[in-house]
């Protein structure tokens, strides 16, 4: 029988990890996000399985240990909060150019500068639209609760190696916060040497019988550079279509659709049941995926419903996509609060009902 | 004796290691970049690691080393390289693993990674080119450029009340405990050339041993940006340079070994 058991987000997050055989974890504390580190160091996995657990000397540092052990082919990841998170943009940037799988953990909280430690989802543009320079995406992943912690951890890191490309969890301060209970992952063990050669042969595992391998972002000639651009948008164009994820609640005969992911959608799925007793008919649409972003399910139910809105622990960012998606042919509205104030169901609904049904 | 002589591999006296690709070299005539390249590549070669070693190349004139030195390399963003090597070190314990930074990289921008991982004893050689100037970029004042020297940013010269100090990170990392050796070479002459690629062996078999961080600080000459022919560049650097920056063991010792 599956062993179920209490624990926060965060923590699920370091179980998960150990579990898939990952092989490096790099961080920096901060709040709300240290039980990860803290976790992993408790646990002891280079005791165990040989995972290798090192407390950085900055976030800018631990991105580029994990640049380093991605070089190598290993299954490295590195978790930080929203300030954290904006350090690392440099390294992401190179990581993403390079071509490499690694997973980041952003468990956000209120921006922006210092902001507070209470819950935001203030860094989708950051997360979906890039982040650092350069045109590039990230595979975003956002967990609505515990158990999905754990579990797209396991996800995040098969897209990364899947693709050649870093994958991030986008929580927030209430999912890595709450406790719930979580069904951990199977134990697997970590890649023998010759399973990382084999699995990627660019890896800097050292020229034996072959040419030697560099990682490298650099290409001074604007052909070459263009080219990398072109082969990165390719392999973009690959994910988009393939690896979208979502969860709808009552869409089927929706006239109205809450748009909400990780904790939000928490709240939307009560917002749905208020709604639905005073005989409104909304319905939930839980993006999994917040990059790829699930444009075309958006534009599909655009054609049935009278309108959206997007609720958010932000001044409204996904919304944007929303409407790049509705494209004009029903009104989509937003609802959110900011700076770590979390929404309220009730609020939710009235907000709903004042710009939207009408 | 004739040409076909002179080339039977009996009667060579020289010939370029192995470890050298044969790409022709972007470095200015008379950078000594060339010359480290080559000793780390015959030390290399030498101790039989080619299969074993993984160089972290900075961002800076050196941004390049993985074109010439024939092994598996990453390229770090502008001073990252130590964090880079920690990684690639304690994931693949058994390579030797060394970063080749240049005075902006090690010393400015990447500071925390350096100290940090000198700190920890990373065990990861670092090989560090010290010409007082921001190479690649056109030659802008580095932390390491001497009082009075004058740069593309400091053009009437270096005034120590407006720019701070010549930066001897080296002595700085040989306080920390992690370091087990801190050298400071050149290879502006024969003798000098010995010494350095001894220096070279050393630190790549202290990570290969896995005794703590090594760095090995050379100092040279930029003749591009200090706008010096090569000999009198190698003049200036004796009399300035290492007034400043004086050659010579600054710790050789085994790193202490705290219980896990």
């Amino acid at each position: 029988m599956e062993e179920i058991k209490l624990m926060k987000g965060n923590e699920a997050i370091a179980h998960a990890a150990i579990r898939c055989g990952c092989d490096g974890y790099f961080g920096y504390p901060i709040t709300p996000q240290s039980e990860v580190m803290e976790t992993l160091m408790k646990e002891k996995p280079w005791e165990t399985t040989g995972m290798v657990v090192l407390q950085a000397e900055s976030e800018l540092a631990a991105i580029n240990m994990v640049y380093g052990g991605a070089g190598c082919g290993k299954k490295v990841f590195t978790s930080s909060s929203s300030p954290g998170v904006s350090l690392k943009q440099e390294g992401i940037s190179y990581i993403a150019c390079a071509e490499l799988p690694c997973l980041i953990v952003n468990v956000m909280r209120g921006g922006p500068g210092l902001g507070t430690i209470q819950p935001s989802q203030a860094d989708y543009f950051q997360a979906v639209k890039g982040g650092g320079h350069g045109d590039y995406r990230l595979i975003v992943l956002a967990p609505s609760s515990v158990q999905e912690m754990a579990d797209f951890t396991v996800l995040a890191f098969d897209l990364a190696f899947k693709y050649n490309t870093p994958s991030m969890l986008l929580a927030d301060g209430i999912i890595g916060q709450m406790m719930e209970k979580v069904v951990l992952p199977p134990f697997v063990p970590r890649r023998t040497d010759e399973e990382v050669r084999n699995q990627c042969p660019w890896a800097t595992t050292g020229k034996v019988g072959r040419k030697s391998n560099v990682i490298t972002s650099l290409a001074l000639e604007a052909e070459v550079m263009q080219e990398t651009n072109l082969r990165l948008q390719r392999k973009y164009a690959q994910i988009v279509e393939h690896e979208v994820r979502f969860e709808e609640v009552q869409c089927d005969d929706a006239d109205y659709i809450l748009v909400a992911f990780g904790s939000c959608a928490r709240i939307g799925e009560k917002v749905v049941e208020l709604a639905r007793n005073e005989g409104i008919k909304l319905g939930l649409l839980r993006p999994i995926t917040l990059w790829p972003f699930p444009t075309k399910e958006i534009q599909r139910l655009a054609k049935q419903v009278k309108g959206f809105m997007s609720l958010e622990l932000s001044v409204g960012q996904m919304v944007e996509d929303v409407r790049l998606a509705v494209n004009g042919l029903v009104p989509v509205e937003f609802y959110g609060r900011q700076g770590g104030v979390v929404p309220l169901a009730e609020e939710t609904l009235v907000a709903l009902k004042q710009k939207l049904v009408k | 004796m004739t040409a076909k002589d002179i080339i039977k591999p009996e009667n060579l006296v020289y010939t370029k290691t192995k470890i050298m690709t044969d790409t022709p070299m972007h470095y200015c005539p008379g950078c000594s970049h060339g010359v480290i390249h080559k000793l780390i590549s015959e030390a290399i070669e030498e101790m039989g690691i080619q299969d074993k070693t993984i160089g972290v190349a900075p961002v800076g004139c050196a941004v390049f080393a993985y074109n010439y030195i024939d092994i598996d390399f990453q390229e770090a963003a502008h001073g990252r390289a130590p964090a880079i090597a920690t990684a690639i070190k304690r994931l693949q314990p058994d390579k030797c693993v060394f970063t080749y930074q240049g005075d902006g990289d090690l010393a400015a921008i990447g500071t925390a990674e350096t100290i940090h991982a000198c700190n920890r004893g990373e065990n990861i050689a670092i090989f560090f080119v010290n010409n007082a100037i921001y190479g690649m970029t056109g030659g802008q004042m580095a932390p390491t450029t001497l009082e009075g020297m004058k740069t593309a940013t400091c053009p009437y010269g270096r005034n120590t009340d407006l720019y701070g100090f010549p930066l001897k990170i080296s002595n700085l990392l040989a306080e920390l405990d992690g370091t087990c050796y801190v050298t400071r070479q050149s290879v502006h002459k024969v003798a000098n050339i010995v010494r350095a690629k001894k220096a070279i062996k050393k630190a790549l078999q202290n990570s290969m041993d896995g005794k703590g961080t090594s760095v090995v600080e050379f100092v040279s000459t930029c003749n591009s940006g200090w706008k010096m022919s090569p000999h009198k560049a190698n003049l200036w650097m004796e009399e300035n340079m290492f007034a400043k920056y004086p050659l010579g063991d600054l710790k050789d010792t085994e790193k202490k070994h705290y219980e896990k």
